[in-house]
């Protein structure tokens, strides 16, 4: 019993950081509106300059001046952060926000390393709070019980704080309407990085207050971020209280999961978030988002089918690129037919995500799926590479079946927030379930049969799968199960209202997704020769988005141009420097703030505005005026 | 002059909204700007008060240009700004709704309390601690104009006061309004209903595909159906 | 008149939100063919009673039947199968699509062939698409950006989505707010002879006592929840409860008879 006891108890300590952290992200969303992924990278920072300082400051006020000092040094860089970023991003699609924090929180893991080291850190123990409590002859180390009061006292300190302070219901308000809070006299630039810096300042508060408990390393921040993720998908995003209760429960859930799933913890987690979610789709404390106010002037150019020439056009590209072989190389060719997979990859995620207005942070879990699918019959089954590359890509299509009935009674931010969730469980089992999947060694040897096996085989392999599936999506795309699809991204309401069922819809539009990533991952395996934990990885989903945001969102074509463009610069850039992710982040945070319409999506509004520009201007203006 | 705008334009991304718009607003004065859907009202309205980015022209507010200045700023200075939509604080509560507009006394404009304005909407004074998602639509509108003048506004611009409101609680607004100027607010009430401008405003201005294309008093409307029918479509 | 079977049927529809009765004991009925209005104070209940109808919110308590079948709780999907049309106080169309593509999409829904994935949009119910859009008088509008249409013209455009399934009945909610007076008449008018011609109820709530004088057959009243009187315009008109509630002194409607006598 006393065990028990005493593990319920250091579920209650771990509590104490994550709540930190959620509840940070929680008041930073509700006012912002933006899902600050860049969290993690804070709370890591939090741990790192705290290590330093208690290295630096003896005693016991060198410790505790150091654990708050370091918060706030944190919080400072988070200021001058919304001060450069953030403010130029507020008004973007809330996708490009946690897209540019996630390039964000790409350059620290880099700044870290070449800082800290890319070696683990063991901080200083807390004065004070060095020994065990006995416990019926079980041991709890103090410094858990003092972050088990700390919890509460933070949770009460933030009510008081925005029940009680003129601050605090400015900040409520502006949670609400923040143009209004401006209409009525208050400084909103300031109020909003005084938020963003409370925030900050709390996440890095989580992370000084682990390293008596933690190791301090470089891969700290994917690792708290996906928990917490969990944590205001479960609470609910917005309210702190939600982060305190939802925080508890997943610590408690991890302290005991880890006794009957000792090797597949996190499975436990994720089961209780998705009843959570069934039963409660926007988290035990949160409330359903009122809908997003239209900003005025971005119009979207209706899309329509290719003509007759622009068919022709394209068909001599295809022609074109089929040409690679008798001018290329093989290391040209192995490149080509990664690219050509990379386009897949890009335009399953577009059908989903342009098309279905489904914004997914976990597409490689399909992907992925593919690539073991493949692995699985060829290495364990012995099947045909034929039979493989037909069969394997079920895998992702059962993955995106099962996944997808969750996810797309989400919309928005929770949707990008659970898939990415869900990628991280397939992650987690392909990494832990070693048995089977081989875990971080992966599945070797899957080399393609001898009809595929050169160079400019693969290649034209590759191509001619490529040309299909786009063919294929975009055909689609403008059947009617395309127009319902969109139909839904544009107005559920006015599609349930005209008996459109539109969860249907989306979990087809998710499978097909899932199915035709799948096929870009089955390819991949045979090209690699081999699959790994990290074909279904966070950074390989965000790979993705970054190929459809540079390529144009708002674009029926963006997605190849954006992979081409995408993967080619990526393979170039790891060639010639360390700091890739470094060099990528910058390149992300670019591309949102510079680019927000991608390479096909400018090229579009230039020719679309020359076209219809002066007739448009008297009607546009009634509708924007309208639309206020 | 409490409010002088001259040659006012402003733009949405690439649409041209508003053309030369010019207004003058007395000390005291009420003036109705009126309109239908879509012909500028409320863009002139969010120009004025810095909302639209993309604005030039001159504006000045007590002598001083705040073409340039940034909304709260603006606003601090005295202008008060009543959105269409009431846009209250559906999760704060009445007292809490006014809190977030209160701001220091001014010496030049009427200063006005909590109290003071229960007694202009007593409806408030009884639901001080409702939630203002609980209120309904008229008390709402109440509660955004109150809000408003807890800044102690000289001047305010009114949105569609009387939009999707049941007829008696716009004969309530009237009177409010009324109170209002007796207390010496300066006013600008875009309208869609000429006869609702009619019992508050003195003058009025007419805007039509974003420029200004009658300017007088209610009696000289009144004299020109010509223009009333062309323009306000009754 | 058809078999004694109203078109719409509700009965002591009630629901209520954290102890409040938003709607308490509404019943009323709707012929085929005939025009009502439900009118009433902000927070009266009228948009809580029509999202139930429309099978947005599920009641508490009461019946809705609709051709005599029993629709109570049934999704919004559901309902417009049998014959529902609806349009919004704030408009729902498709802002990236072209108007008739709009119009195409309810249609393809009517024909049940939303998972079709190979036939080309472009050529699917074309025609029926410009027939309704004639019909609402919206010809030329065909290709254009419905993101780029004014605020007049959606509501149009609303009107033939909703008149895309063959409605017998027609939900229309606050159908003319944010209209200039005279659009409002206009679409009204439009509304009217179309119901008239096809024989279809419709449903509306207002706040335009004009709009509503005008063309409702039948008013239907409500107030915190509950309704305090139905019956024709002139009746509604006359009911000392009515105007001390919601009507008022009468100076801000009704502009014709003003502008008469002042003339």
């Amino acid at each position: 019993m006393a065990f028990y006891i005493v593990q319920f108890l250091t579920g209650l300590a771990s509590a104490a950081s994550l709540f930190l952290v959620a509840s940070g992200l929680s008041i930073i969303f509700g006012v912002t509106r933006i899902v600050n992924f860049a969290h993690g990278a804070f709370y890591m920072l939090g741990a790192y300059v705290a290590f330093t300082l208690t290295e630096h400051w003896s005693g016991a006020l060198g410790f505790w001046g150091g654990i708050v000092a370091a918060a706030l040094v944190v919080a400072a860089v988070g200021v001058i952060v919304e001060i450069l970023l953030l403010r130029r991003i507020y008004h973007a699609p809330e996708l490009f926000q946690l897209l540019a924090t996630f390039g964000l929180t790409l350059m620290v893991e880099d700044l870290v390393v070449l800082i800290w080291g890319p070696d683990d850190l063991l901080g200083r123990r807390a004065p004070g709070f060095k020994g065990a409590v006995d416990f019926f002859g079980q041991n709890i180390p103090s410094y858990d019980l003092f972050l088990i009061v700390l919890g509460p006292v933070v949770l009460g300190a933030l009510w008081l704080l925005f029940q009680r302070t003129r601050w605090g219901i400015l900040v409520r308000a502006a949670t609400q309407d923040r143009d209004m809070v401006a209409a009525l006299g208050v400084n909103q630039k300031w109020l909003f990085t005084s938020v963003f810096a409370v925030g900050v300042f709390l996440a890095a508060l989580g992370g000084a207050l682990q390293i008596p408990r933690d190791a301090v390393h470089h891969a700290m921040d994917l690792r708290i971020i996906v928990e917490v993720f969990v944590v205001v998908v479960i609470g609910g995003l917005g309210s702190i209280l939600g982060a305190f209760v939802a925080a508890v429960l997943v610590s408690e859930l991890n302290a005991f999961g880890i006794l009957i799933f000792p090797t597949i913890s996190l499975i436990l987690v994720f089961l209780v978030m998705a009843v959570v979610l069934v039963v409660r789709p926007w988290g035990l404390f949160g409330k359903k988002e009122a809908p997003v106010r239209r900003t005025p002037g971005l119009t979207v150019i209706p899309w329509r089918a290719l003509t007759s020439l622009e068919r022709l056009a394209a068909l001599v590209a295809l022609a074109l690129a089929a040409m690679l072989p008798f001018v290329g190389g093989n290391y040209a060719l192995t490149v080509g037919a990664e690219i050509a997979i990379f386009v897949i990859f890009a335009a399953s995620l577009h059908f989903l995500m342009a098309v279905g207005g489904l914004a997914s942070f976990g597409h490689a879990a399909y992907f992925g799926l593919g690539a073991y699918g493949v692995a699985f019959l060829a290495k364990l089954a012995g099947l045909p590479m034929i039979a493989c590359l037909l069969l394997g890509p079920l895998l992702g299509t059962l993955g995106a079946l099962v996944f997808g009935a969750f996810a797309v009674q989400l919309s928005g931010v929770y949707f990008a927030m659970l898939t990415l969730a869900f990628a991280q469980i397939v992650w987690s089992i392909a990494f832990q379930w070693v048995a089977v999947t081989g875990g971080d060694n992966g599945i070797l040897g899957v080399w393609p049969e001898k009809w595929a096996a050169s160079p400019s085989h693969f290649y034209w392999l590759s191509l001619g799968v490529a040309a299909l599936v786009v063919s294929a999506l975009r055909l689609i795309t403008f059947s009617p199960f395309g127009y319902a699809l969109r139909a839904m991204r544009d107005s559920p309401l006015r599609s349930e209202a005209i008996g459109i069922n539109g969860k249907l819809i989306q979990w087809t539009a998710f499978v097909v997704a899932g199915s035709t990533a799948g096929i870009g991952g089955a390819l991949f395996a045979y090209l690699k020769g081999s699959v790994f934990p990290d074909n279904m990885g966070i950074s390989l989903s965000v790979d993705a988005l970054v190929m459809v945001l540079l390529g144009g969102v708002e674009t029926v074509a963006g997605p190849i141009f954006g992979a081409i463009v995408y993967k080619a610069l990526n393979i170039w850039l790891v060639s010639q420097t360390d700091l890739s992710k470094l060099v990528l982040g910058i390149f992300i945070v670019l591309v949102v703030v510079v680019f927000p319409k991608g390479i096909v999506g400018m090229f579009e509004s230039i020719t679309y505005r020359r076209r219809a520009a002066p007739p448009k201007s008297p009607v546009l203006a009634a509708k924007m005026e309208g639309a206020q | 002059m409490k409010l002088s705008v001259c040659n006012l334009n402003s733009h949405y991304g690439p649409a041209h909204i508003l053309f030369d718009i010019g207004l003058e607003v007395g000390e005291g004065e009420v003036v109705a700007l009126l309109g239908r859907n879509g012909a500028g009202k409320s863009t002139t309205f969010r120009s004025i008060v810095g909302l639209v980015e993309l604005r030039e022209g001159q504006i000045m507010f007590e002598g001083r240009d705040i073409s340039k200045a940034p909304t709260h700023e603006i606003v601090r200075s005295g202008l008060g700004y009543v959105p269409e939509e009431r846009r209250i604080f559906t999760e704060l509560s009445v007292e809490e709704n006014l809190e977030v507009g209160r701001q220091p006394q001014r010496p030049n404009a009427p200063h006005w309390t909590r109290e003071k304005l229960y007694q202009l909407f007593p409806n408030l004074g009884e639901m001080k601690n409702r939630p203002g998602g609980r209120m309904s639509g008229g008390e709402q509108q109440m509660l955004t104009i109150a809000r408003t003048l807890m800044g102690n506004p000289s001047l305010v611009l009114l949105d569609e006061p009387s939009e999707g409101l049941s007829p008696k609680i716009v004969e309530q607004m009237v009177d409010a309004i009324l109170t209002m100027k007796k207390a010496g607010v300066s006013m600008v009430v875009s309208e869609q209903n000429l006869h609702f401008a009619r019992l508050i405003s003195d003058r009025a201005y007419i805007i039509e595909r974003g420029r200004i294309c009658f300017s007088g008093t209610m009696a000289e409307l009144d004299a020109r159906p010509d223009i009333r029918d062309a323009h306000l479509s009754i | 008149m058809s078999l004694g079977v109203a078109l719409l049927s509700v009965e002591g529809l009630t629901k209520s939100y954290g102890g409040i009765h938003a709607v308490r004991g509404v019943s009323f009925m709707l012929q085929a063919g005939e025009i009502l209005a439900l009118i009433g104070p902000n927070g009266a209940g009228k948009s809580t009673c029509f999202d139930m109808l429309n099978g947005q919110n599920v009641p508490d308590s009461g019946r809705i039947s609709v051709m005599g079948e029993n629709t109570t709780g049934r999704k919004p999907r559901e309902v417009w199968r049998l014959g529902v049309g609806r349009t919004f106080q704030i408009t729902a169309t498709y802002p990236t699509m072209t108007v008739r593509e709009n119009i195409q999409v309810a249609l393809v829904s009517y024909h049940r062939r939303l998972f079709d994935v190979w036939s080309p949009m472009a050529s699917i119910e074309r025609g029926e698409a410009d027939r309704l859009l004639d019909l609402v008088g919206m010809a030329g509008y065909a290709e254009r950006p419905c993101g780029e249409l004014a605020y007049g013209d959606l509501k149009r455009l609303e009107l033939a989505i909703a008149l895309a399934n063959h409605p017998k009945l027609l939900l229309m909610d606050e159908p003319t707010a944010g209209m200039a007076p005279r659009e409002r008449v206009e679409l009204m008018r439009l509304t009217a002879k179309i119901a008239r011609e096809q024989s279809i109820g419709v449903l509306f709530t207002e706040h335009d006592m004009d709009v509503v004088f005008e063309h409702a057959d039948r008013i239907l009243v409500l107030n915190r929840g509950t309704l305090i009187a139905q019956g024709s315009p002139a009746e509604v008109r006359g009911n000392r409860e009515v105007q001390a509630i919601y009507l008022g002194e009468g100076l801000l409607y009704d502009s014709r008879h003003r502008e008469g006598a002042s003339a």
